[in-house]
């Protein structure tokens, strides 16, 4: 079992340095996980710690493939709300 | 008359860029208890009269981060824009010292080496403190600064306090989580990642508790603040007010930046920044009597050079590589340099001194007293004088006149923080930034000016002169002032803009 960084990856190092398992590593064109030394944090934290560090949406994907900080649960602002929560930003 | 005993007195004021490009800094610092003028006189970013005379730099090796604010885009690399948290090259510990020692050598001036990410360098405590620790011991001259978002800042502040560091900046944009919510949307704490009101309330305290300690150890503080228009623009206020009751030395409020090419959450959402009334008013409100930080430039994560200059270019990877510094040399060379800028800085000092014994040469004869203050733009190349085209000017310097004498106000940048080609997205004119740059203004000094400019200037209000091509700014300034007033111009009703004032 492990996570996986995708091309939407900025490379800004917060993960490589959270990771228990040191499963992190630097490279071209973005950071990469260690797929033989990634535990998904299981028995040292609730979180993945990479996970709970990485600022781009849908950047880390769990083994099933799916987006573990999917659209809206970084800005905060469920895609539905995105319209609502422009105008009321304009406004200001 | 007046004006003869003015440029009497300039013309023997030499060299540089004079107090007066920057207004009478002379007693920006006067407030200050002796030991901190002592720390921040020959630091760039905290002095008016130092930045012309001394340079600082950055070094980018801080690039992780352990909070979202709405104004920041994690990709920082750029090439073509100058903000905060923008960088071209990540450095490691090891190569930011080579390179702070190869600009040490290369431009002596160069007295302040700051971490400030791209990321928050606290976030990143063995690059930023490795760096600290090789610099503390191989390059003793150079004075270290830091700053954070504060969050990690109480586990630090027993390392801070082992280094050769005498500043840290926190930016701190608000004291309640409520309005905290609105400016970060998480933050990464005890190994969670935690959202809204929960995790601002966590960062205020931590700032907050940061700032005493800091101050406790004798540690100077400076906050830094993002005035967001409709977020935190009146509760900067109360932000003001308590940090400088715990002891920041220095409060400097600087307009949000959130062009929609810069990918911020606020650029995207269409938040806008202040208005330059709106900045230079809140400014007022928090500076007291201290308008230290009028200069800032905000400048890039790894800025290089005199504030308002990027030679970072001089000094990449590839290039330091190949430097053969003997830094001991330096460090002689450099010594020289500081004692000569000092003597030239005690040697303006006491003529000024000398010339306030004997006459202010400043403000209006007193029946003119009850005159309105006006703003009013310079383009300057720098020496304190008018002396750069309309056309060229990058960034305008704004002073108000007013019965009280000169004063200088601010800088405005015109081209929007993007120095870049088209490929950064739709670029308007120059020549509207320019005119929306000197918004306030009714006045613009400058050596030379296009007829097109002019036309448009003055259909907005704004008079070109270019009259005073290469005299020092505030006399100019002071001169035109006195002919305004003469000439019937700031008489009551007269003027379309004289609601302006600073």
């Amino acid at each position: 079992m492990s996570l996986s960084i995708i091309e939407s990856c900025v490379n800004c190092w917060a993960c490589l340095d959270v990771c228990p398992s040191d499963a992190i590593y630097e490279d071209k064109p973005h950071f990469m996980i260690d797929a033989k030394k990634c535990t998904e944090c299981e028995g040292d934290f609730a979180d993945p710690q990479c996970a709970s560090i990485c600022p781009i949406e849908g950047a880390i994907l769990d083994a099933a493939g799916l987006a573990l900080n999917p659209p809206g649960s970084l800005t905060g602002i469920p895609p539905e709300m995105m319209d609502k929560a422009m105008a009321e930003i304009q406004a200001r | 008359m007046e004006l003869t005993v003015l440029n009497e007195t300039s013309s023997d004021s030499s060299g540089g860029c004079s107090a007066s490009a920057c207004g009478s800094s002379n007693d920006q610092l006067s407030h200050l208890p002796d030991a901190i003028r002592e720390k921040v006189h020959n630091h760039p970013c905290y002095s008016e009269e130092a930045h012309h005379y001394f340079a600082r730099m950055h070094v980018a090796v801080a690039p992780a981060c352990n909070i979202q604010c709405h104004y920041c885009n994690r990709k920082y690399d750029c090439a073509n824009e100058s903000r905060p948290g923008v960088v071209s090259e990540l450095l490691t510990p090891d190569q930011a010292v080579k390179k702070t020692k190869a600009v040490a050598a290369n431009i002596p001036q160069m007295t302040v080496l700051g971490i400030a990410g791209p990321g928050d360098p606290l976030a990143n405590p063995e690059r930023t403190f490795d760096t600290f620790r090789r610099l503390s011991a191989e390059a003793p001259d150079i004075k270290l600064c830091v700053s954070t978002n504060g969050l990690a800042l109480p586990d630090c502040v027993e390392e801070l306090a082992q280094h050769n560091i005498d500043h840290v900046t926190i930016t701190i944009n608000c004291v309640d989580p409520e309005i905290g919510a609105k400016i970060y949307p998480w933050i990464y704490w005890n190994n969670r990642r935690i959202r809204g009101k929960k995790a601002a309330k966590i960062l205020i305290e931590q700032q907050q508790k940061g700032l005493e300690m800091l101050v406790e150890r004798g540690i100077l503080v400076k906050v830094n603040s993002v005035m967001i228009p409709g977020v935190n623009d009146e509760h900067l206020k109360e932000v003001s007010r308590i940090v400088k009751a715990k002891g920041a030395f220095l409060h400097n409020v600087m307009p949000l930046i959130a062009e929609a090419e810069h990918g911020t959450f606020y650029g995207v959402m269409g938040q806008r920044g202040p208005s330059n009334e709106e900045l230079m008013e809140l400014q007022d409100e928090c500076a007291g009597d201290m308008n230290m930080m009028r200069h800032c430039r905000q400048c890039r994560a790894d800025a290089v050079g005199l504030l308002g200059e990027d030679r970072g270019d001089e000094f990449t990877l590839d290039k330091i590589e190949s430097m053969e510094i003997d830094y001991e040399a330096a460090m002689q060379k450099r010594a020289l340099v500081h004692q000569g800028i000092a003597e030239e800085l005690a040697e303006k000092e006491k003529k000024r001194a000398a010339l306030a014994a004997v006459k202010v040469p400043s403000g209006p004869t007193l029946d003119n007293a009850h005159f309105r203050p006006v703003l009013m733009a310079v383009a300057t190349a720098g020496g304190g004088m008018i002396n750069q085209h309309f056309g060229h000017a990058t960034e305008f310097l704004i002073y108000e006149a007013s019965a009280a004498g000169v004063r200088f106000i601010g800088h405005r940048k015109v081209d929007q923080f993007c120095i870049g080609n088209d490929t950064c997205g739709e670029k308007e004119s120059a020549l509207a930034g320019s005119i929306r740059a000197l918004s306030g203004c009714e006045v613009v000094l400058c050596s030379k000016i296009g007829y097109e400019p002019w036309g448009l200037l003055e259909e907005a209000g704004i008079q070109p002169n270019g009259e005073h091509a290469m005299e020092p700014i505030e006399e100019a300034i002071m001169a035109v002032y006195e002919e305004m007033i003469a000439t019937g111009r700031l008489d009551e009703n007269t003027s379309g803009n004289s609601q302006m004032s600073a």
